[in-house]
């Protein structure tokens, strides 16, 4: 029998290599090389190794501390609240629901996962401006009206990133509940476990893995959303739904200083790094 | 038992379909805003139905050349990712090696990276290599941002189809290119195509790559020239933003369709990231 040789082993390898390395694996180290220089948009002559002062200066940047605050609250509130227990939600549900019901729901939220981003920030855009659909409903329930791209923009663009982002979580925790033998919940349902006490003991127990990994998964996709919020909000009014993407970029482009957007976008990605080594560790067995 | 489960059944469908107004609701806004011939920002049955909305945006300048650009920009992008990705999963699929784990574990953690935030030091370097405001630059870099993800859905496809058949060809005399061809790829039609779906999907919607890399506007693909409907023309026409949105949107969601069906459910991606 023929052995494939050594050189038909790497050559394959080759073309996707040269493509990471070039494009992904450049970029990132690049991203730390010019974090410590103060590298302007205009003059690329003119930059100089400045050591840590721009991560010194964002320390002391209260624009910064408000965008690490604003993806703090927008991470939690729509990747670990609100596309995570919605999507848990929905795929129970589905479980028990009729077919079609099934089929139609599913239709719809897998819709609004697969929509383009800025289509889908131009659907919520339109839901929660002033004249838009929400006023319209609160006002036909006798409910106070708000302008809430103005008043609350961070709490919008965290129920828009909920809406097009919880389809992924309702598959994944799909997946997850078809795979719990149904002797397992009729046993317990025979020994009289509540609805609430199945779901400790027994369900989320057994998912807990698809849990952590759909966790990850969320934080790490809302760590990046951009499009969305631009579209929406453009980060405002005022900064006051900058995320820290969106602040890389005001910094890297409005403000000309390539250095400290990089400096912030070395942050953001050590955060991710950080993220993505525990998501890896999730899956360990599976490699 | 059954009264029991039926009346559960009732109370699961209710919370569903009331789950599935809430989602449905700006969907429907698009569909009636764009043949509604006063559209505006809220969801309202149409008073009268008109396609000059259509009309209006189907030219060169408006759909068009965005579209084609967008073609162009994720066709070119994901047939470069689906081939070097089916080349790159054959030996790491077929051959035993010390690397393999390694490679395999840094792959998955490229799959993690947030590429929203390399985007500010891309931009630097492709200025500095003369890339930017090229389709091809921009190509490159969408295939390169899509390829960990695209390796490892394609070795994990590759690994389901039997080692025995491509033995049996090597001992026929075939080479390992050519079982990789004739043998192996033929057999994973269905994962070769969620890979391309997957790639075009995401290049197909992604902004801030193309609005980063790209700066001529007859270069623009769909995803970035859209934003126009509210800075340069004037008044927002939504009747118009509508009517695009639905013809930009319209390829990827057919796609999907396509894909689904095949693999029977639209379980098959949130499967495939799973494991």
């Amino acid at each position: 029998m023929k052995r494939p040789r050594a050189v038909t082993r790497v050559l394959p390898l080759a073309p996707a290599l040269v493509l990471l390395l070039l494009f992904l694996a450049g970029p990132i180290a690049y991203c730390v090389c010019i974090a410590f220089t103060d590298l302007q948009l205009t003059g690329q002559a003119h930059s100089s190794f400045v050591g840590l002062a721009n991560f010194r200066r964002a320390l002391s940047d209260d624009a910064f501390l408000n965008a690490v605050w604003l993806t703090l609250v927008f991470t939690v509130l729509s990747a670990l609240v609100g596309q995570n227990t919605l999507g848990l939600a929905l795929a129970a549900l589905m479980k028990r629901a009729s077919k079609p019901v099934r089929t139609l729901v599913g239709g719809i939220v897998v819709t609004a996962w697969v929509l383009p981003e800025v289509v889908a920030g131009f659907l919520l855009y339109a839901f929660f401006r002033r004249e838009g659909t929400l006023n319209a409903i609160l006002d036909w329930l006798g409910l106070p009206r708000q302008n809430w791209l103005f008043t609350l923009p961070i709490l919008a663009v965290s129920f828009a990133n909920v809406w097009r982002g919880t389809a992924f979580s309702m598959l994944v925790y799909s997946a997850a509940l078809d795979e719990i033998p149904a002797e397992i919940t009729e046993a317990a349902e025979v020994d009289g476990a509540g609805g609430w006490r199945r779901l400790w003991h027994i369900t989320l127990p057994m998912i807990r893995r698809s849990i952590g990994t759909n966790l990850m998964l969320n934080t790490l996709q809302t760590l990046s959303v951009f499009g969305l919020i631009w579209v929406m909000t453009r980060g405002g009014p005022g900064d006051r739904s900058q995320t820290l993407p969106l602040f890389m970029y005001e910094q890297a482009f409005q403000n000309s200083m390539i250095g400290y957007g990089t400096a912030v976008a070395l942050l953001l990605l050590l955060v991710g790094s950080l993220f993505s080594v525990v998501y890896l560790r999730l899956l360990r067995t599976e490699v | 038992m059954p009264r029991k489960r039926a009346s559960r059944r009732l109370a699961a469908d209710v919370s569903l379909l009331a789950v599935a107004v809430a989602f449905a609701l700006p969907l429907a806004w698009v569909l009636l805003s764009a043949v509604d011939p006063h559209a505006g920002l809220r969801v309202k049955v149409p008073d009268g139905f008109t396609l000059d909305g259509f009309r209006a945006i189907l030219t060169p300048d408006i759909t068009y050349t965005p579209l084609l650009n967008s073609l162009i920009l994720c066709g070119g992008g994901t047939a470069l990712t689906v081939v070097c990705a089916a080349l790159a999963a054959y030996p790491l699929s077929r051959f035993r090696s010390r690397l393999n784990r390694p490679f395999l574990l840094t792959i998955l953690f490229a799959t993690g990276l947030p590429i929203t935030a390399i985007m500010v030091p891309v931009y630097a370097l492709f200025v500095r290599v003369n890339l930017i405001d090229t389709l091809h630059g921009t190509m490159f870099f969408f295939a390169a941002s899509q390829l960990p993800f695209a390796i490892w859905l394609m070795k994990n496809f590759m690994d389901g189809v039997p080692r025995e058949l491509e033995e049996a060809a090597w001992t026929d005399g075939a080479s390992a290119p050519q079982s990789l061809v004739r043998i192996v790829l033929p057999l994973m039609g269905p994962g070769i195509a969620v890979v391309t779906v997957f790639s075009f999907v995401m290049m197909w919607g992604n902004f801030f790559v193309p609005f980063m890399l790209l700066l001529t506007p007859d270069q623009l693909p769909a995803s970035v020239s859209i934003n126009d409907f509210f800075g340069n023309r004037g008044m927002v026409a939504y009747g118009q933003l509508a009517a695009f949105s639905v013809i930009y949107s319209t390829p990827v969601i057919l796609l999907y369709v396509l894909v689904a069906r095949r693999l029977g459910g639209g379980f098959a991606l949130g499967g495939a990231v799973k494991g």
